[in-house]
């Protein structure tokens, strides 16, 4: 077991450094120059525009060598600073990610989990039930193959523009003042429902049909058919059917989280919801290196986090790699 | 008493090109501590004619036919009846033993969790079940192993401990030994008899490619053609003085007793089965059968003799010819 975690520990280290040179390559080979833009965005005199760039190089940290450039990085990266946005000049990269992080946090977590336990629950209900199976298998294939954006843009359509029941822009409402209170707290949960909701259905249909197919999959095992001739209720075999169809779930739910966090960027620009994907469009539209790689960064973390944290669920579930001995079955 | 009797028993396969005929028309009965072997080429309905005495359920299909168990009918059609039949009174070893136990699942808990839907405690059971894995050479770290975590004999060897626990009267055993290695092999048909002697189980039904095992451990032979009874006798006068076509063929074909035959693709036959979908009329080996004639176009009578206790079934044209 602690070879195992030793071993997917290392994968975690060396993903981590790929991804993090990556993030700070992208920006780099990216057409355009952020300093030109906002230098233009001035509207100076010749000399002043001079004395602006050089002021501006040396305070993004641009005008030393590349190599230096890309070892600066990672001393910063470990001393949490993340260089000053170009865009929100000159508020920190890492205070504008701090205040976005929450909103992110807020629909993301709660969709994954709940799709997954509603997805997995249902599909595991459906399977058993001729008259759900044939509804929910369209239905969960319609939900699944519907990109974010688009069903996010159908309920904003739906629910935002045609209904009027909820907002379809921003984290809460523009009048309001971001304080303690319940109104407040109401008003946040009002603009977060929509947003919540299309990344959660989505999710959702993909549990519910894995699930689903699992299920049945694991009933035709030779272990339930063995089950079933020594006359073992059939409860007992769903048990043990569901059981063993949640473990390629959890693996799937590992796989799933880069897409899952493509899903949210998208979703959060659809609503203008004030988390980390929104930041990441804005900072792209405006050439904002710092942010962009301070956003992936973000992504990247998170992204490793969640794997590592499904890894450790599927060590507790399964005896297998729990012993140490997979593959060897 | 006769401990099993089965009459006249069809069981087919629904598909969607038709029905496929793997069990059509086998009588046979069984006297108790019987062990009797099950022979016949990959595909004849061995494991059809097992399994439907244990759970029968789609694409397998009751067409018709009797099974009386101890004199009691058997409602092997009704699904949920047979529920409570299962494990105590018809258990089943199958054919894929290895494959068998739940995976994530330490053995233990699994034989608590099957034992307690029968309404039995675990502690209950627990100094028969050790005694039995005693006699099978298993250790008692068994139960608290997952099953990747037991060798293929030790796998085998607590499905056969787990499938008769309850002292079913009737045991099917289908392929038990094809999976395993030679000296495992001896061992597991050494366990079956073992077993028998013990009354653990009232009869075995012993299903097999490998017909020396029979020799070795089986009291009759029953020889499967095609979804039908070609012959049945006891053992010594099957192997020595065979007396259908096809067993004279399959006995013949058998280089020395200790042979497998199914790996030898059965040289001494030409041809192959036919299909189940449409079987021929009449007799069904008549396509392979050398001594085919024309009377053999109509299907032909089940003779059988008494010869002291035993009884000897054949289901061929020719037989019927000595006796007239
Ligand atoms: N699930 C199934 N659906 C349709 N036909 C089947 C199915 N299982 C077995 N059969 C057919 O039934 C016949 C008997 O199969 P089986 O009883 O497994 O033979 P054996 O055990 O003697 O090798 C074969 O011709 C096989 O093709
Ligand atoms: S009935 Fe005819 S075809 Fe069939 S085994 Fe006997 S001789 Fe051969
Ligand atoms: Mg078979």
């Amino acid at each position: 077991m602690w070879r195992y975690l030793g071993r997917k520990f290392t994968i975690y280290v060396l993903t981590f450094f790929l991804a993090v040179t990556i993030d700070w390559v992208i920006p780099r080979f990216m057409p355009g120059n952020p300093v030109q833009t906002m230098l233009s965005r001035a509207a100076l005199r010749a000399e002043a525009v001079e004395v602006m760039r050089g002021y501006y190089l040396k305070a993004f940290g641009l005008d030393v060598p590349i190599w230096q450039q890309y070892l600066n990085f990672w001393k910063a990266v470990f001393r949490g600073d993340l260089g000053i946005s170009v865009y929100l000049f000159p508020k920190p990269v890492m205070k504008v990610i701090a205040e976005a992080i929450p909103y992110t946090l807020a629909i993301l977590v709660p969709a994954i989990l709940l799709s997954w336990l509603a997805g997995n629950k249902f599909g595991a209900f459906a399977a058993r039930r001729k008259w759900l199976d044939s509804t929910l298998l369209p239905l969960g294939y319609f939900l699944t193959a519907t990109p974010y954006m688009w069903l996010g843009i159908l309920l904003a359509w739906g629910f935002g523009v045609a209904l009027g029941w909820f907002p379809i822009a921003g984290g809460y409402s523009f009048a309001m003042t971001p304080h303690f209170s319940w109104k407040f707290v109401l008003d946040l949960l009002w603009h977060w429902f929509l947003p919540f909701a299309s990344l959660f259905l989505v999710m959702f249909g993909g549990w519910a049909i894995g699930m689903r197919n699992m299920i049945i999959y694991e009933l035709e095992a030779d272990y339930a058919q063995y089950l079933e001739s020594l006359g073992a209720p059939r409860r007992l075999i769903r048990n043990y059917a569901f059981h063993n169809a949640l473990l390629p779930q959890i693996t799937g739910l590992a796989l799933q989280m880069g897409t899952i966090a493509a899903g949210a960027v998208v979703t959060e620009t659809v609503f203008s919801y004030p988390g980390i994907g929104s930041l990441i469009v804005q900072a792209i539209q405006n050439q904002d290196y710092f942010l962009i790689q301070g956003c992936f960064l973000f992504i990247i973390i998170g992204v490793l986090l969640a794997n590592f944290l499904v890894d450790i669920a599927y060590l507790i579930v399964d005896p297998r790699t729990r012993r140490g001995m997979l593959g060897e079955t | 008493m006769e401990l099993l009797a089965v009459e006249n028993l069809r069981v087919y396969y629904q598909t969607l090109r038709g029905d496929v005929k793997a069990v059509d028309g086998v009588t046979f009965s069984m006297s108790p501590g019987e062990i009797m072997g099950l022979a016949g080429e990959s595909g004849c309905g061995k494991s059809t004619l097992g399994r439907s005495l244990v759970l029968l359920k789609p694409p397998m299909k009751y067409v018709g036919g009797k099974v009386l168990l101890k004199g009691t009918p058997l409602p092997i059609w009704d699904k949920k009846t047979m529920a409570s039949f299962r494990f105590s009174e018809v258990s089943l070893i199958p054919q894929y033993a290895l494959s068998a136990l739940n995976p994530t699942r330490k053995v233990k808990k699994l034989l608590t969790d099957i034992l307690w839907s029968k309404g039995i405690k675990f502690s209950q059971i627990f100094p028969e079940l050790r005694r039995r894995m005693e006699l099978v050479e298993l250790p008692l770290e068994v139960l608290n192993m997952y099953p990747f975590e037991l060798s293929g004999g030790m796998k085998q060897r607590m499905v056969m401990v787990l499938s008769t626990l309850l002292n079913p009267s009737l045991l099917i055993a289908d392929e038990v030994t094809s999976a395993l290695d030679v000296s495992t092999q001896k061992a597991v048909a050494r366990m079956l008899v073992e077993f028998r002697d013990r009354k653990f189980v009232g009869a075995i039904i012993v299903i097999t490619h490998d017909i020396s095992l029979l020799y070795q451990i089986a009291d009759s032979i029953f020889v499967m053609y095609a979804g039908k009874l070609m012959e049945r006798g006891s053992t010594e006068d099957l192997i020595q003085r065979p007396k259908h076509p096809y067993t004279q063929l399959l006995v013949a074909s058998l280089p020395r007793i200790g042979a497998r035959y199914a790996q030898e693709k059965l040289q001494g036959i030409p041809g192959c089965p036919p299909s189940l979908l449409e079987p021929p009329q009449g007799c069904r080996f008549r396509t392979r059968c050398p001594r085919t004639w024309e009377k053999c176009l109509e299907e032909p009578p089940l003779v059988t003799t008494k010869d002291g206790d035993l009884t000897w079934q054949v289901a061929c044209w020719l037989a019927v010819d000595k006796h007239a």
